[in-house]
């Protein structure tokens, strides 16, 4: 039996979330994913220069109608907490963010281990939901992920390691 | 010109031109709400640096409507990857306007860089953005906001320093969010 491909999981759940708004920084393991986001014309897709840009694009986006999806990698999620506490936790705004959650087992640099390590604790200390699927839960999980967010009026955050890419 | 004299006239343009207006955290949205209060402005309490990128985000979701950002020197120095971003991706019915008073002045006036070597209008050139204009007069900030807002782009203003004795902004942020939306999506549930 062959197993699901990670990425095709992951582009499936922005589908079925209905996302059509993406604002993006990149990471190695987001790579095809953000090939397949940039070539679908129902995504509008933004590469920024920050995690924190993403963050309020995607608030405006969402003022605007959009459904907004942040894809980045967990290095970025200490660029971008005033944003996340003062902008969407302060006026109850949504987003899907999509995280490459790099430093934990496997990983091969050690700036990353850090980071790795805290981000989880950063999330849970600020009160944002955190789902960590493996490839074949992700699509139903990233739509649940979204709908969470909607319905708390917050960010909801899907963390996927090393173990998420090599599967599959 | 004082800053509260450019707000003035910016929102008295939003209004006439059915813009949406995005304003920058602290004095600016006071100065705004004393001015002339409007369900289409967006008044930013916290995030500092991103106004920009919220009206940014705001005017690819809505085509149709004009966006004006109301944002200050201090706030672009902290997010400079937005003219970038903008040069890239900002459609013709998104206008950064940059209130460039050389100082952080909500929190006690601090220089910024501006007050010596940096030009923001040169920055946002060289960033790639197409349509930049500059103000140093109410006249010239009338007709840059008017051709600004059919194409787009950047104006960078000079206002001077200081800050207008207006009260806060005594709405809460459930309250500046919903009647926003509400004012260009209509069909929200009450």
């Amino acid at each position: 039996m062959s197993k699901i491909d990670p990425t095709s999981a992951v582009f499936a759940g922005l589908k079925r979330a209905g996302v059509d708004f993406a604002a993006s920084v990149p990471c190695i393991n987001l790579g095809q994913l953000l090939l397949l986001v940039s070539s679908d014309p129902e995504i509008l897709h933004l590469p920024v220069t920050r995690e924190e840009e993403g963050v309020g694009l995607c608030a405006g986006a969402w003022m605007g109608g959009k459904r907004p999806a942040l894809l980045m990698q967990n290095s970025g999620l200490g660029n971008m907490i005033n944003a996340l506490a003062s902008l969407n936790l302060l006026y109850g705004l949504p987003l899907l963010m999509i995280i490459s959650h790099r430093g934990l087992e496997g990983e091969s640099i050690a700036a990353q281990m850090p980071m790795g390590r805290l981000t989880p604790k950063l999330l849970e200390v600020m009160g944002i939901p955190t789902f960590a699927p493996a490839p074949e839960q992700a699509e139903e999980t990233i739509a649940f992920a979204w709908r969470a967010a909607a319905f708390q009026g917050r960010p909801a955050v899907v963390l996927l390691d090393l173990n998420f890419w090599r599967e599959g | 010109m004082k800053r509260i004299q450019a707000i003035a006239v910016a929102s008295q343009i939003a209004e006439a031109r059915e813009a949406l207006l995005i304003s920058n955290l602290g004095y600016p949205s006071r100065e705004l709400y004393a001015v002339r209060d409007r369900r289409e402005n967006f008044y930013m309490l916290g995030s500092m640096g991103l106004a920009s990128s919220i009206g940014l985000g705001l005017a690819l979701a809505l085509p149709g409507r004009k966006v004006i950002v109301l944002d200050g020197d201090g706030s672009v120095l902290m997010n400079l990857g937005t003219l970038a971003t903008i040069a890239h991706h900002a459609p013709d019915n998104y206008l950064l306007v940059i209130l460039d008073n050389c100082c952080y002045g909500s929190t006690g006036s601090q220089p910024s860089c501006t007050s010596s070597k940096t030009d923001l209008a040169g920055l946002a050139q060289a960033a790639g953005v197409e349509r930049v204009r500059r103000a140093r007069s109410l006249a010239e900030l009338e007709e840059a906001l008017d051709s600004g807002l059919d194409e787009g782009g950047v104006v960078v203003v000079r206002v001077d320093p200081g800050n207008a004795e207006v009260p806060v902004v005594d709405l809460s942020p459930h309250e500046i969010l919903q009647r926003f939306m509400r004012s260009f999506l209509p069909a929200l549930p009450p």
